[in-house]
């Protein structure tokens, strides 16, 4: 009986799957905000509201300086954006949050009013991985909200090996890791092995705040303050934890998959 | 039976003053805390508090039947003391705890070795109990697992297929999340405590803000703890939701593992919805709530509920309509209802061996004093027991919440508390969706944190996973580990 029951149910509800990205991406939650924005010009003189409230230590503001915001470091509460008098550092709405370079979540100067959105890989790489993508995931003092939202790509709604992309069980398997948590001292060493299994060329993803950063848990003699110290990382994608459209868009970000550009053969 | 104990008496989410906390020599509240475990207490925490260079132990028992809690501590000392394991058995990770903090060695425990010390690069997890014999094979698995899942070290002990023992040895998470507390709160721990275990996120911080209230001799408005409760049953539906879905996985039935990988996602977009975020980070804080549920989205809220609840509902009616899915199930990872009694299992596990444990129901705090649900309970201790459970909470978990957002709470949603009482013993318990989160505070002179403990419920439960798979085939290992899905931040703080 319920064979057939099964099979009309899902004939029924049709293919699950979004239509994304060849069609619009999925709303943010209106709560969600996105990532952030600073317009230090408007900042008022000596004003330093948003810097006590921030949990991790993200913003920063030098006496004679404009205030410096961190979206590395950032866990996206918004408590700054709530704080501020003048509405100089604002939510988007934007969840694209992913960068290649660590710098490029640095907000605050003049022209860096915004993260700057990473490229893709270099031609070599990205005709390699392009189509097909084989990552490694470990979590090394993440604490399961990263990690979901990363299990969740796989499944129906989601269906990230749609674009190639796997997750697989071995390093050896594996072009790349993807990295969750602050890589806590007693993930060091098995982060390390684990990154030496996978064969070359291969690339890091850092997810989440503690992964960019030591997220919360920043500054603590348990943990490495996120996964740059330990290996080379290729692409950094905020949040706490990032919600699975910008975990998605980063991935498709580093593939080149998101421009008009035709995938590679 | 709470009436006749020598320890100090009081109820979930209250405080007391820590010179009302009765002290004596450390064998006489090892003695006593025995005797109140073998005669139906649970031991919610036990735990060290420095005292220049002694050690004061603390217990935290509750007494479920009585609805109350009680507390006990021994004077400051040093070195050794006769090990509470011996006379009941639920203290043995507390102790082994306890000697890898404080250094203090409880005399006679059976396997005394620490739970989550990092020295060098890697936890020294020290010798794993060993079967030998010709026939014998040892397998080992981890810290990283083969899934996107948190890592641990598994030590198997089999006889051809069959495992003898397993040891279970974590650490590799430890963060240092308790010591950062000390002299608290400070700024990063209300979003630490939200990370204790993220998928519990509402439950940790509503312990943790619960405590800080009752520090202050206030309580959150009747709004937020109404708001609480609600955000607490969409933790839980998501992430049993998505349990059932990763059970029908192992066993490959894939049109319920399929549906509940994205309801489990409907879920938490409910949560989304209120508060921004998919885990419910930024919604609950001291003094009460950030974001509230208006009527216009608490109508939006219930629909889409409904749909992801008729939705769930289908996808474990094929689950369990499937004679494939039971036999799978069923006499598999059996815990014996006295095991479970034994060594203190909280939560969905100790109510699938039969035991009437929910502190929604026995420790009833915030807006769980107005409204409840029937605890789900199911006999056998086994997969399919778990799994029942699971579902069950799922039913009365929508059930709640649809009574309840119907009836909202009028009022404020936040107010300003006063800072932490000094010298003050606080203890919050919540029903997480894994079992009983307990945080336990105490203040110094200044009201700043003296000691805080965090005991997630997987604490007690891994042993539970242990003891199921004895007699079990290793390759029902991944089901009986899902049936108990515990965590490793939780427990390696």
């Amino acid at each position: 009986m319920f064979v057939f029951d099964t099979l009309t149910h899902r004939l029924k509800r049709g293919c699950e799957t979004m239509a994304y990205p060849k069609g619009p991406a999925p709303a943010l939650p209106d709560r969600h905000g996105g990532t952030l924005k600073v317009d230090a010009s408007q900042c008022a003189d000596g004003c330093k509201a948003c810097v006590p409230v921030c949990p991790t230590q993200a913003i920063t503001r030098a006496n004679g300086e404009t205030v410096a915001l961190d979206l590395g470091r950032c866990i996206f509460c918004a408590a700054c954006v709530e704080v501020c008098p003048s509405k100089a550092i604002t939510q988007t709405g934007d969840h694209r949050m992913a960068v290649r370079r660590r710098e490029d979540l640095l907000l605050g100067r003049t022209g860096a009013e915004e993260l700057r959105l990473g490229t893709a890989l270099e031609e070599k790489l990205r005709q390699l991985f392009g189509r097909s993508l084989r990552l490694r995931q470990v979590s090394a003092g993440g604490c399961n909200a990263c990690e979901a939202d990363t299990n969740v790509l796989g499944t129906i709604g989601w269906d990230l090996s749609r674009f190639g992309i796997q997750f697989v069980a071995s390093p050896r398997h594996a072009d790349g890791l993807l990295i969750t948590g602050p890589v806590t001292k007693g993930m060091e060493l098995a982060l390390k092995k684990t990154w030496d299994a996978v064969p070359t060329p291969k690339i890091v993803i850092a997810v989440g705040a503690c992964a960019i950063a030591g997220g919360p848990f920043v500054g603590h003699r348990e943990v490495n303050d996120g996964a740059a110290s330990v290996v080379p990382v290729d692409l950094y994608i905020p949040g706490c934890p990032p919600h699975p459209l910008t975990i998605l868009d980063g991935l498709l970000r580093l593939l080149g998959r998101l421009d008009e550009r035709p995938v590679p053969v | 039976m709470s009436a006749s104990t020598p320890f100090a008496l009081f109820a979930n989410a209250t405080s007391l003053p820590w010179a009302e906390v009765p002290a004596w020599p450390v064998a006489e509240l090892v003695h006593k805390t025995g005797r109140e475990l073998n005669r139906g207490a649970r031991l919610c925490a036990w735990f060290g508090l420095p005292e220049g260079d002694r050690t004061c132990l603390v217990a935290v028992l509750a007494f479920d039947a009585d609805n109350t809690l009680a507390v006990g501590r021994s004077t400051p000392f040093i070195g050794t003391y006769p090990a509470l394991t011996l006379l009941n058995p639920q203290a043995h990770l507390f102790e082994r705890e306890v000697w890898e903090q404080h250094g203090l060695t409880p005399a006679g425990h059976p396997w005394l070795k620490p739970v989550r010390r990092t020295a060098g690069d890697a936890p020294a997890n020290g010798e794993f109990f060993r079967v030998d014999g010709r026939e014998i094979h040892e397998v080992a698995v981890g810290p990283v697992h083969a899934g996107i899942i948190e890592p641990g070290h598994f030590r198997f002990q089999c006889a051809g297929e069959e495992v003898l023992h397993l040891e279970i040895a974590l650490g590799y998470q430890h963060r240092g999340v308790e010591t950062a507390l000390a002299g608290g709160p400070h700024r990063a721990t209300m979003s630490q405590m939200e990370t204790v275990a993220g998928d519990t996120t509402i439950a940790h911080a509503t312990a943790h803000a619960t405590i800080l209230e009752s520090l202050a001799g206030a309580e959150a408005p009747l709004r937020a703890q109404w708001l609480r409760a609600m955000a607490l049953e969409l933790e839980r539906l998501a992430n049993h939701t998505g349990d059932m879905g990763a059970l029908a996985n192992d066993v490959a039935f894939l049109p319920t593992s399929a549906a509940c990988g994205k309801i489990r996602g409907d879920f938490l977009n409910l949560t989304a919805l209120i508060c921004g975020n998919r885990f419910g980070r930024g919604l609950v804080r001291p003094g009460g709530c950030r974001h509230d549920l208006e009527p216009a989205r608490a109508t939006q809220l219930l629909g889409r509920l409904k749909t992801a609840l008729a939705d769930t509902e289908q996808a474990l009616a094929w689950l369990w309509d499937a004679a494939s899915v039971r036999t799978r199930f069923e006499n598999v990872g059996v815990v014996f209802p006295a095991q479970a009694a034994e060594i203190g299992l909280v939560g969905p596990a100790a109510r699938a061996c039969g035991l009437v444990r929910d502190v929604r129901y026995d420790h009833p705090a915030g807006w769980h004093r107005f409204a409840q649900a029937p605890v789900a309970v199911w006999p056998g201790g086994d997969v399919f027991a778990r799994a029942r459970v699971r579902s069950l909470e799922i039913q009365r978990a929508g059930q709640y919440l649809g009574e309840q957002l119907a009836a909202p709470a009028d009022g404020e949603l936040h107010s300003e508390i006063a800072p932490p009482a000094p010298d003050t013993f606080a203890v919050a318990l919540v029903e997480g969706w894994r079992g009983e989160v307990c945080h336990v505070a105490l203040t110094d002179t200044a009201g700043r944190f003296r000691r805080y403990k965090i005991v997630d419920p997987s604490f007690h439960n891994w042993t539970g996973l242990a003891l199921a798979l004895r007699g079990t085939a290793i390759s029902d290992f991944p089901i009986c580990n899902k049936s108990f899905n515990l965590s490793y931040c939780g427990f390696d703080l």
